[in-house]
């Protein structure tokens, strides 16, 4: 058996050990063990993982007793990263959650579904055939509703996004499935060697595409099925939001790159467009919604959405390119849309983390409510701050290495050799161009707000007022994962020389390492050293640094109890900025797309209605995709509901008299 | 001379001529605009009389404000001063491996929008969380703008390195009065107004609460934080003005290095950023700033102009 093979089994041995520690062990004890049996899974799945994404082949065959192929786990390099992310999210999560995990969220079902979970994401990237794909996508699913469904007792908000998350991944896997069906009635078989048989223009490719955008799509939260996501990672527990988002999503990322890379490449020229359009819709809306919102976890959750956009951007500008044969300009896009969701995968599971230990110490996730923090948790304050830049792609973080090269890649890609290569290319990259530059801009307010907001300035509430630090796992975690921010930012030469193998036939002409762990892309012609731009930025802070020392020292800074705020004296706590009123511009700006309600009520004083005694001010931005194309067909499904119900009125009379003429109607057919 | 030396060399001239200019720069600006409007005026040295009056003086920082007051400043600067290193003012010999790129130049320079919006919410009051507020909205809003005039700018030398594009305008001064360069500086142009926070969108005059973008930041800060907020802040506007500077009138920039040429470069370009803050001061005069809610309008105009450069240049060329 090979190493990749027995990571394999280990891990499946491992799961099942966890599955009972979980079912045997004492309360008391669960959560450590359950934690330390998970940080293993996902320590095994990373150095399978590594070793399938370095090229060593092999896989772990699965006999079945039914009439088809045996299922056969062999990841190539593409599954090997991805099965890399996933597992180092896991080892994230699965340490916080040792300490972090209490009441409901450590019970004995929610360590039932934990490893579960885990396991299942690393499989479904190890899955050479559909049917063991499609078995680890359900597994993945079901272990994660469960984790979701772990506070459901005290809180309806779960319940409804369990039903919410139940329907729209059940949605997914329909979509997944059918496309699968068309594509194996197409070839004659269900392994992924079969499958890429089939000719990219034939109908049935073209409809297994649609099919699998809408169904990956829904699971890497692309709009407009991304109504799940608000509901489900905010009531999720922080440490399973933070698998789901870091983790989870990727594989919706895999599922899409196995169809558009692997099973059926070279497609015509309207999927990359159709592609772009949705990635670049996703992250238009995704950060507008995240910018606007004040629920620390629902802007987290949004900018999940912006982020998989930008990558599915990214996808279908390189799947354009390439049909242009600019391949040198499409493979920097792949690439850039890969580091995209690897280093998504770091900052956004340290900003959930980071959340989840806000919410530990305060019990709030409402930004309206903190405040301070970063004088009281200075550890989540750091580790929440880098991924934050992480997060708005500044540089010596890894998004901004990702965004740079998928910028890089699209002005450079309109051109070939000094001539246009389209019409259509030619207006799709600078549109590209914009909204990217748009989404970074709006990122960055929104990061700039949630950090600002939660750990700046003076604390907006009492718990906020009154927060600890979080235990030293958690912090251990949030540490490990700003430093896999930091080191993917500062070292994106070997990174992305790495991800380049995993789908260019060519990876040295697309993307190079050179100097200090600095990137360049020989066919386009650009480069990029992070180390360099650090070593300068320290040599020209230094005479900064050096007079700051040395007037600090001549005049030392003075203390005083109250800020001065333009003269008022009285400028309390309540009266700062809050994350509603920080993005009050922006909800103005884009009123017409967020459509906001607005509520003022003035009261009068009783004696003169020029006084006024109190003014009640309430705004709600809900999702307009969810009022708008949801609601209307679920009231349809409700009225059809109500209608059925009379003829299901539970009489058993009725039911008999049901089977009765279903059974004369069987016969009838039957007997013509 | 070798490359490096004198990629090296350069940076450090322009370093240094550019935090000397800075404060001159505000000075012109604001001498100018006092004489055409009647008044006395303070004199050109007065923003480096100011600089030094802060830096002796002890700073007064609230309770319960964070290390980001004393960081925020010094981000600032650095990333100012990172965008006088990088960017092609005196001279176009890049360093080797971290050339003037587009995408890294507009990200230097968020690290120090990043830096002052923190700073402004750090001192734990409204207006300081107001201006963080509008800063911010008003840096999303420019950044398309922002990209797509420079990547306009970029097509006909084919690469987002700024000082290529500065060399193929020296060698090629036809493409300078091309519809598509005219449009893309007109863009850029209204984007760097925006983003250095001069009228139209936000008056530096002024300090009335309703129309404070920039001022309301650094309300809190005082002694050398002030001074370092504001040197940075100056530093950027004269940097970015060089750049702008020299994509119209490229002649003068240092393509090979030669003492003799780095002596025209510094003077040629102290000139022109010279020049270009008196045209801006004069611009200003018959200027009002914009209400905040109808910059949204100007900058969609501004990037409506980037994107027909952009498409335009794919087109037609």
């Amino acid at each position: 058996m090979t190493g990749i093979g027995a990571g394999l089994l280990l891990q499946l041995g491992l799961g099942a050990l966890a599955v009972t520690s979980a079912l045997l062990a004492a309360p008391s004890l669960r959560s450590r063990a359950g934690g330390i049996l998970c940080t293993l899974i996902a320590v095994t799945g990373f150095v399978t993982g590594l070793d399938a994404l370095l090229g060593a082949t092999g896989g772990l065959l699965i006999p079945i007793a039914l009439p088809m192929d045996p299922l056969l786990l062999a990841p190539d390099r593409l599954g090997g990263l991805f099965m890399l992310v996933v597992s180092g999210v896991g080892i994230l999560v699965s340490l916080y959650s040792m300490s972090s995990t209490r009441g409901p969220d450590a019970s004995r079902t929610a360590w039932v579904a934990m490893p579960v979970f885990l396991v299942g994401m690393q499989l479904v990237p190890a899955a050479t055939d559909s049917v063991s794909f499609l078995l680890a996508w359900e597994i993945m699913t079901l272990g994660s509703t469960v984790l979701l469904l772990a506070d459901h007792a005290s809180r309806a908000t779960v319940a409804s996004a369990g039903i919410w998350y139940s329907a729209m991944s059940q949605l997914s896997f329909f979509f997944i499935l059918a496309g699968f069906a068309v594509l194996a009635a197409a070839s004659g078989g269900t392994s992924f060697t079969n499958l890429q048989a089939i000719e990219p223009g034939s109908w049935a490719a073209n409809v297994a595409f649609v099919l699998f955008l809408l169904g990956f799509g829904g699971k890497a939260e692309l709009v407009p099925l991304h109504v799940w996501v608000p509901r489900v990672l905010p009531e999720a527990p922080s440490h399973v939001s933070a698998a789901m988002s870091g983790a989870m999503v990727k594989i919706g990322v895999y599922g899409g790159l196995l169809v558009c890379v692997r099973l059926l490449p070279d497609g015509p020229a309207w999927w990359g467009i159709a592609i772009m359009l949705v990635g670049g819709a996703s992250a238009l809306y995704g950060i507008l919604q995240a910018s606007v919102s004040s629920d620390l976890k629902v802007l987290l959750a949004y900018s999940t959405t912006e982020n998989m956009g930008l990558v599915f951007l990214g996808l279908g500008a390189s799947m354009l390119l390439r049909g242009y044969d600019a391949t040198a300009a499409a493979d920097a896009a792949l690439v850039a849309a890969l580091l995209l969701a690897v280093s998504h995968a770091a900052f956004k599971s340290t900003l959930f983390l980071g959340a989840g230990a806000i919410i530990h110490a305060t019990g709030e996730r409402n930004l309206d409510r903190l405040g301070g923090l970063g004088a009281r948790m200075p550890v989540t304050a750091a580790a929440f701050g880098i991924a934050s830049l992480g997060a708005a792609a500044i540089p010596i973080t890894s998004g901004f290495v990702a965004e740079w090269m998928l910028l890089q890649s699209l002005i450079h890609g309109g051109r070939q050799g000094g001539a246009v290569v389209s019409v259509a290319a030619s207006v799709a990259m600078p549109l590209a161009v914009a909204v990217i530059a748009l989404t970074a801009g709006l990122a960055l307010l929104t990061f700039v707000k949630a950090y600002g907001i939660a750990f700046l300035a003076r604390p907006r509430s009492a718990p906020a007022a009154d927060a600890r630090e979080v235990p030293p796992l958690m912090q251990l975690s949030l540490a490990l994962g700003a430093l896999s921010v930091l080191a993917l930012g500062l070292l994106p030469g070997p990174i992305a020389a790495l991800v380049a193998n995993t789908v260019s036939s060519n990876p040295t002409a697309a993307v190079q390492s050179v100097g200090l762990g600095g990137v360049s892309l020989p066919g386009i012609g650009a480069v990029l050293d992070p180390i360099m731009l650090v070593v300068l930025s320290a040599l020209v802070a230094i005479p900064v640094v050096v007079s700051i020392v040395v007037s600090a020292r001549r005049h030392p800074h003075r203390t005083v109890d109250l800020p001065w705020g333009g003269g008022g004296s009285r400028a309390r706590p309540r009266m700062q900025y809050t994350a509603t009123s920080y993005a009050e511009p922006l909800v103005r700006v884009f009123d017409d797309v967020l459509k906001p309600s607005r509520d003022v009520q003035v009261t009068h004083v009783a004696e003169s209605r020029y006084l006024v005694e109190k003014v009640r001010v309430e705004q709600h931005v809900s999702d307009v995709i969810e009022t708008r194309l949801y609601r209307p067909v679920l009231n349809l499904f409700q009225r059809y509901g109500i209608v059925v119900r009379h003829v299901a009125n539970g009489s058993i009379h009725r039911y008999l008299s049901y089977s009765f003429v279903a059974l004369l109607i069987v016969l009838i057919v039957v007997s013509l | 001379m070798n490359a490096v030396v004198s990629a090296i060399i350069i940076a450090f001239v322009q370093v240094l001529l550019f935090v000397f200019l800075a404060p001159l720069l505000m000075g012109v600006i604001r001498q100018v605009r006092a004489t055409i409007e009647g008044r006395a005026g303070a004199g050109i040295w007065q923003p480096w009389r100011d600089v030094r009056k802060l830096l002796a003086k002890n700073p007064v920082r609230a309770e319960g404000s964070s290390w980001m007051l004393k960081a925020g400043p010094v981000a600032l600067m650095v990333s100012s001063l990172l965008l006088c290193v990088l960017l092609p003012l005196v001279g176009t010999i890049p360093f080797p491996s971290i050339p003037s790129d587009l995408f890294v130049i507009v990200s230097v320079m968020l690290i120090g929008v990043v830096a002052l919006a923190l700073v402004g919410l750090d001192g734990g009051t409204a207006f300081g969380g107001m201006g963080s507020s509008r800063h911010m909205t008003v840096a999303a809003l420019v950044e398309p703008t922002l990209l797509l005039s420079v990547y306009a700018l970029s097509i006909p030398a084919g690469t987002s390195t700024i000082s290529a594009i500065v060399e193929t305008r020296l060698f090629s001064p036809e493409v300078i009065i091309s519809p598509v360069s005219v449009l893309a500086l007109v863009a850029l142009s209204i984007a760097i107004m925006a983003e250095t926070a001069r009228l139209p969108v936000d008056n530096p005059g002024t300090h009335l609460e309703l129309t404070m973008l920039h001022e309301a930041m650094t309300l809190e800060a005082s002694g050398r934080d002030l001074a370092w907020l504001e040197v940075g802040s100056w530093l950027k506007l004269a940097a970015l003005l060089g750049l702008v500077s020299n994509l119209v009138v490229p002649w003068g920039v240092v393509t090979d290095f030669s003492a003799l040429g780095l002596a025209i470069g510094v003077v040629s370009i102290a000139v022109k950023v010279l020049v270009l803050g008196v045209l801006l001061s004069v611009g200003e005069i018959f200027l009002a700033k914009v209400r905040l809610f109808q910059v949204p309008e100007l900058l969609a105009g501004s990037f409506a102009l980037a994107f027909l450069a952009v498409t335009a240049s794919y087109l037609v060329a």
